[in-house]
């Protein structure tokens, strides 16, 4: 689609991130030892605290990937939000308190506490490291893809913006602006959230053959399939219209091109309805010409509104009780609608004809029932299968969802800014409430951007802005500021992890360095800029893939090398120092070792076969994360003094 | 002091597991109990997700509520803003 940068939207956004960035001066100048840069003097009050762990971990992933993902494949997007959601009762259940009491700074601190060991302080280190990079890469490619429409700027230019105010939050003020930061978007968030609903639910659903841009799809059929000229001729307005010959590639496929009437060639899919009848659904293309032009449905690209371009999707095609408008419904008549209606998704696929690859989307009339059910996603439909290795990649997900949220670096320094362990417990209580509210929405939101009619076929990411947009520019360019600033608060708070990790457990606790206090915070800042830029790299690099998957695999890893650690320290004596570090490595290898070989990364990243891939299933939770436990026991008997207490 | 802290939120923890293991193992399993109706025409899919949210959020006030006071904190109790 063609983005045309609003002038509203221009302004609104950047009076957010001036907004942020004063904050963040206005408060640096409050913190100047590194107990204040890395845990804000632990005097932040634990409401503040609870809406800013929202903040924090409602990250562009929360926002943009799971209603990109609702909208374009109904349910399974919510599996991600629920997921989520329950790693916090891990957090809070659990590993809330024992952190705020054993640690200072890190999470190194904490898993440390018993043994003093530079051995541990560097294996945890570099996991909060590696962990917080992983999680990096999905904010940065939040934030390009959020700038696109918005600004106007190409997508590089969107990470090179975020990861450049980001560096400037955290080189000023650390954790104290930070935590307000977080503390601002977060309520922002939820509160535009909520208000998105409403207006969703008050407008309803109205039944349309097309997108909001007025154009509607065409159908033709049914007719026999063994005689598709005949039929395509007896169809209004194609009297004229001749069927292109197939090319080998294109005669394999279930599509058909039409020369029309006016000279443009159309693509189109043929779905077989009946036994021998089928009907012809207009789809949608883009292809690269040798030369570099960009073809979409047959005609260049255009490069302004009005110009040739994908049209926008998105819609309801039948409504219950042949109904062509619901008015606005309630929370509960919302869903029992959506359960009886009839939704157009629009699927892909990738031809390559004669080395010019041709990707088609395509219109898939899907009935509401399915469209709320889970198992639709390509990446959940082993849950539908009858072979068992299917289904464990659905579990070793939700597994890793669990199990992630309690280990990452960002949010268990969050642990350290409050001044007890009551308050740790109610700030978790309040980031709960705020962060279970906001998943409650993102059905909402997701089903609301489904049948919207302004989605871009190409790009999942951009569900939620769009959905702002067709109900009115002032919404979007709030929704579309807040969504920048949400990734500010994240990519902040992690990088700030990161930055700790560095200073206090490779530096000053491996290296043994003595660094003075003020010497801390310098090389604690100098380390925010070079994670900031590593992000800035791997943002552009990873740019197609959607940001609520890779947030999977950040998880994946935080799970398998942090967790077994923080988990067995509490609640077994015999752990050793030996144990932890063994633990730690072994999670972290093998988890990034299994995404790296496994068949997602070599089909998206690597633009291999994904059926060449070295490991059955793409998620590592359920191997990684009980290896971790068992190197950690294993090795913890090994090692074991004779004379243990 | 930890102890009875702990202990409660092992069990709270444990009823959850009980709730969440139910739900990912009843859609990977059983995929199509997911798509029955029970209530209000919304299918069980939703209610189940929901469900589980607020669980969390009920969980977490009970665990608020039984520690209040057992916290064995040093510092001042309800400095709320």
């Amino acid at each position: 689609m063609i983005y045309e940068p609003s002038m509203i939207a221009v302004i609104v956004f950047f009076a957010f991130v001036g907004l942020t960035l004063g904050l963040s001066f206005y408060l640096g100048s409050r913190a100047k030892s590194s107990q204040g840069y890395f845990a804000a003097h632990g005097q932040i009050p634990w409401f503040v605290n609870g809406v800013a762990f929202a903040g924090d971990y409602l990250s562009a992933a929360s926002f943009l990937g799971i209603c990109g993902m609702i909208a374009f494949y109904g349910y399974d997007g919510f599996l991600y939000s629920i997921g989520y959601l329950a790693g916090w009762i891990v957090a809070l259940f659990v590993v809330a308190e024992p952190m705020k009491r054993l640690g200072k700074y890190t999470f190194a601190d904490a898993i440390d506490a018993k043994f003093q060991s530079r051995g541990i302080k560097l294996a945890a280190g570099i996991s909060t490291l590696a962990v917080s990079v992983f999680y990096l890469i999905p904010q940065m490619v939040g934030a390009g893809v959020l700038v696109q429409p918005l600004l106007g700027f190409p997508h590089w230019v969107g990470v090179v913006l975020v990861g450049a105010t980001v560096i400037v939050i955290v080189v000023t003020a650390g954790m104290v602006s930070t935590t307000w930061v977080q503390f601002l978007k977060g309520s922002l968030l939820v509160v535009f959230s909520a208000v998105l609903t409403l207006m969703i639910l008050s407008r309803g659903f109205e039944t349309k053959s097309g997108g909001e841009d007025g154009y509607a799809f065409r159908t033709l059929g049914p007719f026999a399939a063994d005689n598709l000229e005949a039929g395509i001729k007896q169809s209004t307005g194609f009297e004229d219209a001749t069927v292109v010959p197939a090319s080998e590639a294109w005669g394999e496929s279930p599509y058909v091109h039409l020369e029309e009437a006016s000279g443009i060639v159309s693509v189109w899919r043929v779905d077989s309805v009946t036994d021998g009848q089928v009907v012809l659904r207009e789809s949608q293309t883009v292809s690269t010409t040798d030369d570099g032009t960009v073809l979409v449905n047959g005609e260049p690209k255009g490069t302004k509104k009005g110009e040739p371009e994908l049209h926008p999707v998105g819609y309801i095609s039948q409504l219950p009780g042949g109904a062509t408008d619901t008015g606005s419904l309630g929370p509960v008549s919302f869903f029992s609608t959506l359960q009886e209606s009839e939704v157009v998704l629009w699927g892909s696929e990738t031809i390559t004809d004669d080395g010019t690859p041709t990707t088609v989307y395509y219109p898939k009339p899907t009935p509401g029932s399915q469209v709320l059910r889970p198992g639709e996603h390509p990446r959940f439909q082993g849950i539908r299968s009858d072979e068992p290795v299917n289904k464990l990649n659905f579990l070793s997900l939700m597994l890793a969802l669990f199990c992630g949220t309690a280990s990452l670096p960002h949010i268990l320094i969050r642990y350290y800014t409050v001044k007890d362990e009551s308050s740790a417990r109610k700030s978790t209580i309040v980031g709960i409430a705020s962060i279970g509210f906001f998943y409650v929405l993102t059905l909402y939101l997701g089903l609301g951007a489904m049948t919207s009619g302004a989605m871009d076929v190409t790009d999942s990411n951009m569900a939620a802005p769009l959905l702002a947009r067709s109900i009115n520019e002032w919404l979007f360019a709030i929704i579309s500021a807040i969504a920048f600033t949400t990734v500010l608060g994240t990519v902040s708070g992690l990088i700030l992890a990161s930055a700790g990790a560095v200073t206090h457990d490779l530096l000053t606790s491996f290296m043994g360095m003595n660094l003075t206090d003020y010497e801390k915070v310098r090389v604690a800042k100098i380390a925010s800029v070079v994670v900031g830029a590593v992000a800035i790299v791997l943002g552009i690099l990873f740019k197609g893939l959607n940001v609520s998957y890779l947030v999977g695999w950040a998880f994946s890893v935080a799970a398998s090398a942090n967790l077994p650690s923080l988990v067995m320290l509490l609640f077994w004596k015999g752990v050793t120092r030996e144990g932890v570090i063994a633990a730690i490595i072994v999670g972290m290898t093998s988890s990034l070792a299994w995404i790296l070989l496994s068949g997602d990364t070599f089909a998206k990243v690597y633009g291999l076969d994904a059926s060449q891939a070295v490991v059955p299933f793409s998620q590592p939770g359920i191997v990684t994360i009980p290896l971790g436990f068992a190197t950690l026991v294993v090795v913890s008997l090994i090692t074991r003094k004779p004379t243990a207490e | 002091m930890q102890t009875r802290n702990a202990k409660i939120g092992f069990f709270l923890f444990g009823i959850y597991l009980l709730l969440y293991g139910g739900f990912v193992f009843l859609n990977a399993f059983a995929p199509e109990t997911m798509e029955i109706t029970p209530i209000a025409g919304v299918n069980l899919a939703i209610l189940y997700g929901f469900g589980l949210i607020i669980s969390a959020f009920v969980l977490a006030m009970i665990y608020g509520f039984v520690c209040r006071g057992d916290d064995g904190s040093t510092s001042k109790q309800e400095d709320a803003p």
